[in-house]
């Protein structure tokens, strides 16, 4: 099987001639199929903007980026929204679960906005509730977000994640705004995900964190320091 | 994504802020409300203007001086209207009618001031559709010798006689006695001409009587009223008129001392007056609807900002820039089509209740319906569609980054 992620020389520079900043000064990295990657570095490292480059929210300036097996790196903005519902699910740090919305409805967004299949209501409600079950959260379908836990919250958007059976989930700083207790909680889901077979990349600064994933890259400068353990980043 | 889906995303955006959502469509409902009552107030007016002109009588033609040039009221005489009644064909009847100034109707002990009198030929009840009640009118011999008798208006014999029968009573007119032969039927107000209130007097006793005191040309004529005997048969009398008082008056056909016009042309005429009132209430009621747009404007680009990262996790999930369009564009075209169905319905409410409680008449103009809904629907459009690019074009990192 090819890997899932295959970056090459990719660049990322921010504005023109004289105030040209390089975000990304040529990247090489490859995630294979059923990886937990982990990506650490400090500040202004450029692992936002890899992150967001690998999340399909954001164009290289140059290089190659095969996600999945096509190369995504030049596609235009709908082709890219196509890929990000299609192939990616996304947790982020601060949960961006719609405040108005059911934890069942927001649930099945991603599914809403599905371009290849035309899924029924009835069968995207079903999905979404196998979803929430799978990250425990059965018996809170129609709770507002403010009326879960920060925990809780964070598992509604991994099961919004998911929800669409995407190869590839993309976590940012997933456990940046929790406790340590549901903090375990979440990374325990994380781990039930990976060692169901998925592919997980997500960045973070805490190294206990980063210890759960299998690898770890460490970006600084732009550039991929050490592609297997990080030894202090910040 | 599927349209409903869409709709139903939008419907949700709306209902997150019922109160604005509702004070937003108002703009649109003041705007739509007033284009139906503005039209239906205009329309009204025409109509009111339409009927005091056909209650004149039916297919008439009028025959009046020139307005304008001097000379012409003077030129315009009973022998016009004789010969025009000897010569024309296709008339069922013609009614010349002079007035002199307003006169003191006594009888009964009972004295009446500035009472219109108004002289006639015998046709007149038949030639303006105006029945006689009770008694009967003058007729042609009674007119030809001046005989001294009078027609009263429901009103006067009212006022004069109470509930006692007025025929065969005298009545003096100025300082003649006349015999009261006929009392007309109630007719009202019409063209704010109250035909109750006047008496009825044959022309030439008129013209004896009662015009002596006028400069020059003792049996002028205000009016002559033909009366075709059909619709088809208009044209050619007004063709016949024309030759023949051309020929009269020696004046230049193509520039007469007289006018002959129909119903319609007066009609006609009088449209043209209420169309610019018209065309300014529709401006007016028009720019309160563009109002109404600005307001949604307004409110969709204050949405837009506070659900940015609303909008950044829509893309992050795979909305394209066309759902989030689609999604913005359709609340602006919810809220004004609600505006609109709402503002139709108080428009035709308000063009009722106007209609009753004004001195104002109304008539709800049907096309007003679907123009002022379209309009909304323009509107919606039109305004709804600079906050959804500002919606779609965000770029989902600094959308998602929002606070």
């Amino acid at each position: 099987m090819e890997p899932i992620i295959q970056i090459r020389e990719m660049t990322k520079i921010y504005g023109e001639d004289e105030a040209a900043v390089s975000a990304l000064a040529g990247v090489d990295v490859t995630v294979e199929r059923g990886e937990f990657v982990a990506i650490m570095g400090p500040s202004g490292s450029g692992k936002s903007t890899l992150m967001n480059i690998l999340g399909c929210l954001d164009r290289p300036t140059s290089g190659a980026y095969i996600l999945d097996g096509r190369d995504v790196s030049q596609l235009s903005k709908n082709e890219l929204a196509e890929v990000r519902n299609q192939k990616l699910g996304f947790i982020f740090q601060s949960f961006n679960l719609l405040p108005r919305l059911s934890a069942l409805a927001n649930v099945m967004l991603p599914m809403l906005y599905n371009p290849v299949e035309d899924i029924s209501d009835e069968e995207s409600e079903a999905r979404a509730i196998a979803s929430l079950e799978s990250v425990g959260l059965g018996t809170r379908l129609h709770h507002r977000p403010n009326q879960l836990s920060g925990g809780q919250q964070q598992r509604v958007a991994i099961a919004r994640a998911l929800v669409n059976r995407p190869p590839l989930i993309l976590a940012d700083e997933p456990t940046g705004n929790l406790d340590s207790k549901s903090s375990v909680e979440i990374m325990d889901i994380l781990h039930k995900l990976h060692a169901g077979g998925a592919t997980i990349v997500m960045v973070t600064h805490e190294h206990d964190i980063a210890a759960h994933a299998q690898r770890t890259i460490c970006v600084r400068d732009g550039k991929i320091m050490n592609d297997g353990h990080c030894a202090e980043t910040r | 994504m599927k349209p409903q889906k869409i709709l139903r995303s939008a419907w949700e955006g709306l209902m997150l802020n019922k109160v604005r959502s509702f004070l937003t469509t108002l703009g649109v409902i003041i705007g739509v409300a007033s284009v139906i009552i503005m039209l239906a107030v205009s329309a009204g007016t025409e109509a009111a203007i339409a009927n005091q002109i056909n209650a004149l009588g039916a297919n008439l033609i009028i025959v009046s001086p020139a307005r304008g040039i001097p000379g012409a009221a003077r030129t315009m005489l009973i022998d016009d209207a004789y010969a025009i009644a000897d010569q024309v064909v296709g008339i069922a009847g013609f009614s010349a009618e002079q007035t002199p100034p307003p006169l003191t109707v006594k009888a009964n002990g009972t004295s009446l001031d500035s009472i219109a009198v108004i002289g006639t030929t015998a046709d007149f009840p038949t030639v303006r559709d105006y029945a006689v009640a009770s008694g009967r009118y003058f007729d042609a011999s009674e007119d030809e010798r001046k005989a001294k008798v009078i027609v009263l208006g429901a009103g006067i014999a009212a006022d004069l006689f109470g509930t006692d029968d007025p025929l065969g009573q005298t009545v003096t007119v100025g300082s003649t006695k006349l015999t009261v032969v006929g009392v007309m039927e109630a007719k009202g107000m019409v063209a704010d001409v109250d035909y109750d209130g006047r008496v009825y007097l044959p022309i030439n006793l008129v013209f004896q009587k009662f015009m002596t005191t006028m400069p020059v040309g003792g049996d002028r004529v205000r009016t002559i009223y033909v009366k075709a005997e059909s619709q088809e048969k208009i044209p050619s009398i007004i063709t016949q008129i024309n030759s023949i008082l051309a020929d009269r008056h020696d004046v230049d056909p193509a520039k007469p001392d007289f006018t002959v016009q129909t119903q319609q042309d007066i009609i006609a005429t009088q449209e043209a007056t209420t169309a610019a009132f018209r065309d300014l209430l529709a401006w007016v009621a028009g720019v309160s609807l563009v109002v109404g747009g600005i307001g949604i404007m307004n409110i969709m680009l204050v949405s837009v900002t506070e659900r940015t990262r609303e909008i950044g996790l829509r893309q992050a999930l795979g909305a394209r820039p066309a759902d989030v369009l689609m999604q913005f564009l359709l609340e602006a075209i919810i809220l004004s089509l609600a505006g609109g169905l709402v503002g139709v319905a108080v428009g035709i409410g308000g063009s009722y209740l106007f209609g009753a409680l004004g001195s104002m008449q109304t008539q709800i103009v049907p096309e007003s319906i679907p123009l002022a809904f379209g309009a909304a629907a323009i509107v919606g459009i039109f305004f709804g569609y600079y906050p959804a690019t500002q919606a779609a074009k965000l770029d989902p990192i600094v959308a998602l980054r929002h606070e």
